[in-house]
């Protein structure tokens, strides 16, 4: 059997606040195999980042936040790591491009001083010249065309979508076991868009690298994706291979995210009620969904 | 055909580093008519957002004027512009104080430009909020305790306390799931007739420009290639750049794929 790079069975969180105790995840199961490319799509507030925060051993670092169930990354129960060990991982074996690049690239170095410092993670002795090659190199695979300017720039100097491929050429220079994406895509234009998704298939096939795909754009999913979960107020509601679940979405809640998306051919804002609607239907799985 | 409401007459940007010059935005004219939805479309680092930018006064531009009703709009505006032109933004967390109510931040905008009286201020609020969807007692939320959708929906609301003309709209969908980007985006199509608003619309996605926008301006490298109706520029694209990013948006279903593939060949009457 092969021992697949992440399997989440079971998954739960709550969090404590001043007032109360706030359920978020009821019960995540989800399973990548090595170089599968899985997508997690739903409702914003639904629980897709936080369980990918969870994965990177973020969350456990949180005293509010009471997490259940198991995260078993490459065969090694995370709860069983000691949060150093979970950071070791954090950087090399799995690596992460979130939703705002404002918010992880630091404001008061310049690029090429902090590329030089990711790739000292994996390899703690890289002079600054061997760095600056193998960034450029990265640089260019995101089509940066000149990555000295990118290197001397701070980032309020570069516009979102450049610092965008900046983060996902850092997350991709030490060659990860997983990559979880967070919105990777919503500062980006469409070509370059394609460009890095094309990229980031090319990786995930010459390396082997699965990736965590956590997306609102679902024309992006199903062109990037092998298998796609979705998931509404932290529970999943649908899994299957991305062809399945585009062509035949059986959840009442994935059927209403498909009519929601505007259409190239046209025809207007798509209409839909006001009112939240309930979707509270049980899992809908489709053949070969998976192998867990 | 409504007459123009802002035009961008020869409009340069150069940005100034230690040691070298980025040329941003490179001899620019359109005009935004009243009434309208502009869309601006174009690859990263194309200059959408200098663009912006200049018209919402946050840097002059290094060549070039900008006239709205017809005068020239100057280098240091006025409360009247600050009040006209109005911006929404891809993270309104980042706009939106975190520290002040969304009744405080919506009641801030009233007192700044001195909208309506004193005492009718709290109910205009109220009325603001119910215009953009949202319950009264949101007014006593702080933005940390709102969805991304309702936080754009706050946004909104500011943007229409101010009695704007002009709301640039940057990437204002993009972090919002496609049931909450439909409605904000059919709110904002509802606005723009019932409070006489024109919209410059920033956005990679052409999904969404296609139905959206009444006319699209794409950009490249700081130049604007083309500029046309939406539905003509995307069943004629004139540029093979405009045909390059059709051909790249990513689409849901097959026979969304068979026409994309036949617009990116030429135009869907090659
Ligand atoms: N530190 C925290 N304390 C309390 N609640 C939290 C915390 N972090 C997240 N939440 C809540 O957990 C839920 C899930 O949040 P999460 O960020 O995972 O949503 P998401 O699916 O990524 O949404 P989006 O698509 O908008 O990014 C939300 O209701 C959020 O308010
Ligand atoms: N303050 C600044 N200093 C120096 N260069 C800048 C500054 N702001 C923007 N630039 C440069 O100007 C060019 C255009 O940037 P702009 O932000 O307008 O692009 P954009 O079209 O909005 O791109 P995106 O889609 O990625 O947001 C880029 O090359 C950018 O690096
Ligand atoms: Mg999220
Ligand atoms: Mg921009």
């Amino acid at each position: 059997m092969i021992v697949p790079t992440l399997d989440i069975r079971d998954l739960r969180l709550g969090f404590r606040t001043y007032e109360a105790y706030v359920e978020v995840l009821h019960g995540i199961s989800l399973n990548i195999a090595p170089g599968e490319r899985v997508a997690l799509v739903g409702e914003s507030g639904s629980g897709k980042s936080v369980t990918a925060r969870i994965v990177l051993g973020l969350l456990q670092l949180l005293r509010s936040a009471r997490i259940s169930g198991s995260v078993v990354f490459e065969g090694r129960d995370l709860d069983r790591l000691s949060a150093r060990e979970r950071q070791r991982l954090r950087g090399t074996r799995m690596t992460m491009v979130f939703q705002d690049p404002t918010s992880s690239l630091n404001p008061v170095y310049r690029i090429g001083t902090q590329f030089h410092e990711v790739l000292r993670r994996t390899e703690p002795r890289i002079n600054e010249h061997a760095a600056r090659e193998r960034a450029a190199q990265m640089l260019l695979e995101v089509s940066i065309d000149d990555p000295d300017r990118v290197f001397e720039s701070y980032p309020f100097q570069l516009s979102g979508g450049m610092n965008q491929r900046v983060m996902i050429a850092m997350a991709l220079a030490n060659e990860p076991a997983l990559l979880i994406a967070d919105e990777p895509g919503t500062a980006l234009d469409v070509t370059v868009q394609a460009q890095t998704l094309k990229l980031m298939r090319e990786l995930v096939e010459h390396h082997h690298t699965s990736v965590l795909f956590i997306s609102h754009n679902l024309g992006v999913v199903r062109e990037f994706a092998d298998r796609v979960y979705v998931i509404y107020k932290g529970r999943i509601v649908e899994q299957g291979p991305c062809a399945s679940v585009f062509e035949r979405p059986g959840h009442a809640y994935t059927r209403a995210l498909m009519a929601a998306v505007p259409r190239i051919t046209g025809g207007g804002l798509p209409d839909i009620g006001d009112e939240p609607r309930d979707f509270s239907q049980p899992l809908v799985v489709h053949e070969s969904g998976g192998y867990a | 055909m409504s007459p123009p409401l802002l035009e961008v007459h020869g409009a340069s940007k150069v940005f100034r580093l230690e040691d070298r010059e980025v040329p941003a935005l490179l001899d620019v004219s359109f005009d935004v008519r009243e009434g309208e939805c502009l869309a601006i479309v174009g690859e990263s680092g194309a200059g959408k957002t200098t663009v912006a930018n200049l018209i919402l006064g946050v840097y002059p531009p290094t060549d070039g004027t900008i006239l709205m009703h017809g005068e020239p709009l100057p280098a240091r505006r006025r409360r009247e512009h600050r009040r006209a032109i109005q911006l929404v933004q891809q993270n309104p967390l980042s706009t939106l104080n975190p520290k002040r109510t969304v009744g405080a931040s919506l009641r801030l905008a009233l007192d700044v430009h001195r909208i309506g009286e004193r005492r009718e201020r709290p109910e205009i609020v109220a009325t603001l909020l119910e215009e953009v969807g949202l319950p009264g007692d949101f007014a006593r939320r702080y933005p940390a305790a709102l969805s991304g959708g309702q936080r754009q929906r706050v946004a909104v609301a500011r943007a229409l306390a101010c009695r704007s003309e002009l709301v640039v709209l940057d990437e204002p969908t993009s972090s919002l799931d496609v049931l909450v980007q439909a409605r904000v985006l059919r709110l904002l199509e509802e606005l723009k007739p019932r409070r006489g608003l024109t919209y410059l619309f920033i956005t990679h996605d052409l999904s969404v420009v296609r139905n959206f926008a009444d006319r699209v301006a794409v950009f490249e490298k700081g130049r604007l290639l083309e500029i046309g109706v939406t539905e003509a520029l995307f069943a004629e694209p004139e540029h093979p750049y405009t045909r390059r990013l059709i051909s790249a948006v990513p689409v849901v279903s097959r026979e969304e794929e068979l026409v994309r593939d036949r617009l990116a060949e030429g135009g869907l009457n090659a």
